[in-house]
């Protein structure tokens, strides 16, 4: 059995990943801020491959970096190489559909986090890069990690886009999507059935751990109110003017 | 030692207009809640910025818009406690101090001093604040008071040139209260620099601070530049409306000036003398009275004293027992009871040594208010 399909879909699935990590928690940093026409704008902009089908996705990737495309034939006219039919070209395809998802959920822990430990470091003397690195990520680090999660799942099951920006070359651009439709139109069900049991497996595994933060993200955190082991003598008097 | 604030910031409805002066002391900024209280804070740690306006700690100008001077809070070295504390819940009480101690960046005076030297300055805070044992804990396995302590420190570890205190004690339940305020007024007094203190309470303040400045509706009361009374004089002769409901009082009514200690309450009906031992005449631009609920003496049935000068009949409206009084709601007989504004002025309350059955609901009582208690208040 050839392993290739299997390698080159976690290379490009943690290419992806890598990529849409930084872009997604800078644009979700970087837009929480933006005021709100540029956000709303941005914001569709980022989230649009979600929604839209892959082929579509596919569709606009040929058109830019083609060999014809603005992008695609600057980069072959500068440095003799085409974008796409090349197993780097899945990896185009998976970080625009895996962003949005990184990009989403960084944003939501972005808007949960209590900004007024922010400005509590800034008033003691701490340097924003610091904070940033120190205290937004570490508390937000749940919604950050469930992000990389959810991206690489979804760059590894991408299979539209990538059919149509990388194709199908066995040993060059097979990955284990189009590998599967591949050998199902050849009617070869049994190395079918093998490739669809290592993804079935891989996701399973990477729901699984994504389960698992869930779990420790939505658990009740130990609230930051005063926690007072003796019980309440005298009720609070009520507040006069 | 001194901070000098004189700010505006403009908002749909609201306007923040606050000056105020005060020297090295503890100085209460005491308002309703939404008055702009935190919003002053805020402005002067550089986390908001005003619209114009200037302001200056210790002779240094960290904002200034006609000069285009505007510090980063990072070098305002503005120490504020907030409401919630917000000590960093990833880092344990140690942490939390050294990051602070370590960071020293143009903030701290132990630049360049080194490690060895932070760590020290560390052990002390840690004791001074008594966090010894629990170092390695992390903010949510502490008490409301242990956070407290802990943010506290690590405002210290900063260096501030001065210390501004958010609502610091209405977190907490009113029995560790009464612990809190102890170590606080310790606190306060070891620091050297201006305190300012945020609180909607007014017996916290009278008992914490020394001046008080009283913020209404955004706008600081009081003249300007100063804006800071002493707390005394709030508490005894509050000349406006808002700081007599801050400071307590009750009972108001709108006011007319008849004669220079002759004074004409037109929500009771009632003409009243005042003899205000802080000033011989009333002013001319008085617009209300005010009476404090434990001024008000009443006495069962009307007209066996006599028709007394302050003193006027009035219906028992409702009976109320209280832990340690009896509170008794009045209306003057004379008081247009059913005029739709001014309804509320129109009840008076009063607050008796505790007592069973002496008046009912219905009674006509006789009421009393001495001139020295009649307290004259500007609109604003």
């Amino acid at each position: 059995m050839d392993w290739f399909p299997l390698y080159n879909s976690l290379r490009v699935a943690g290419i992806s990943t890598f990529i849409s990590f930084f872009v997604g928690i800078f644009a979700a940093h970087a837009i929480a801020k933006a005021p709100r026409i540029v956000k709303g704008v941005l914001d569709c902009v980022l989230t649009l491959p979600l929604v839209l089908p892959p082929t579509v996705v596919g569709f606009f990737l040929l058109k830019v970096i083609g060999p014809l495309g603005p992008v695609g034939s600057r980069v072959l006219e500068l440095w003799g190489f085409r974008m796409t039919m090349a197993w780097y070209s899945a990896i185009f395809a998976g970080t625009v559909v895996a962003l949005p998802l990184m990009y989403r959920t960084a944003r939501g822990a972005f808007e949960t986090f209590d900004v007024t430990l922010l400005y509590a470091g800034q008033t003691l003397g701490l340097s924003d890069t610091f904070l940033f690195w120190r205290v937004i990520l570490p508390n937000c680090r749940q919604g950050i990690l469930a992000g990389t999660v959810l991206s690489f799942a979804r760059a590894l099951g991408e299979y539209g886009a990538t059919t149509m920006v990388a194709g199908y070359i066995p040993g060059r651009t097979a990955m284990i999507s189009t590998t599967v439709y591949q050998l199902w139109r050849e009617g070869n069900d049994a190395l079918a059935y093998k490739w669809v049991g290592i993804n079935l497996a891989i996701s399973f595994g990477v729901l699984v751990s994504m389960n698992m933060l869930e779990n420790r993200y939505t658990r009740p955190r130990k609230s930051s109110a005063p926690i007072f082991s003796e019980p309440k003598r005298f009720s609070e008097p009520k507040r006069e003017l | 030692m001194s901070i000098h604030v004189d700010i505006r910031k403009f908002f749909d409805g609201f306007t923040l207009d606050v000056a105020f002066e005060a020297g090295s002391e503890v100085v209460g900024l005491l308002g309703a809640s939404g008055c702009g209280k935190s919003m002053t804070l805020k402005c002067i740690a550089g986390i908001l910025r005003p619209d114009e306006g200037h302001i200056a700690v210790n002779g240094i100008t960290l904002f200034d818009s006609e000069k285009g001077i505007d510090l980063s809070p990072q070098k305002r070295r503005a120490g504020l406690l907030f409401q919630n504390y917000a000590l960093f819940p990833n880092m344990t009480v140690e942490q939390n101090i050294m990051t602070v101690l370590k960071s020293g960046g143009g903030y701290s005076s132990g630049r360049g001093r080194g490690r060895r030297d932070a760590l020290e300055r560390g052990l002390r805070l840690v004791e001074r604040f008594h966090l010894k044992g629990l170092e390695r804990h992390y903010p949510a396995q502490l008490s409301g008071g242990q956070q407290q302590r802990t943010a506290l420190a690590r405002i210290m570890a900063g260096n501030p040139a001065i210390l501004m205190l958010d609502e610091p004690l209405s977190a907490l339940d009113s029995y560790l209260r009464w612990q809190l305020e102890g170590e606080f007024l310790q606190m306060l007094e070891e620091f050297e620099g201006t305190t300012l203190y945020v609180s909607h309470n007014r017996d916290e303040v009278y008992r914490l601070c020394k001046k008080v400045c009283v913020l209404h509706l955004g706008r600081s009361e009081g003249e300007r530049p100063g804006g800071v009374r002493t707390v005394r004089e709030l508490f005894e002769s509050p000349n406006t409306l808002a700081s007599s409901i801050l400071s307590g009082c009750k009972n108001y009514s709108r006011a007319e000036k008849i004669t220079p200690r002759t004074v004409y309450a037109a929500d009771w009906g009632v003409k009243l003398d005042c003899s205000a031992p802080w000033n011989d005449t009333s002013p001319d631009d008085i617009a209300y009275v005010g009476v404090r609920a434990h001024h008000v003496i009443v006495r069962p049935a009307f007209g066996e004293q006599g028709e007394g000068a302050n003193v006027f009949p009035c219906r028992v409206l409702r009976v109320i027992q209280d832990v340690f009084s009896t509170i008794v709601n009045v209306q003057p007989l004379s008081a247009q009871p059913l005029s739709a504004e001014g309804g509320e002025f129109s009840l008076i309350r009063t607050e008796l040594p505790k007592q069973e059955g002496q008046f009912r609901e219905g009674d006509i009582v006789s009421a009393e208010i001495k001139p020295e208690n009649v307290m004259l208040l500007k609109s604003s």
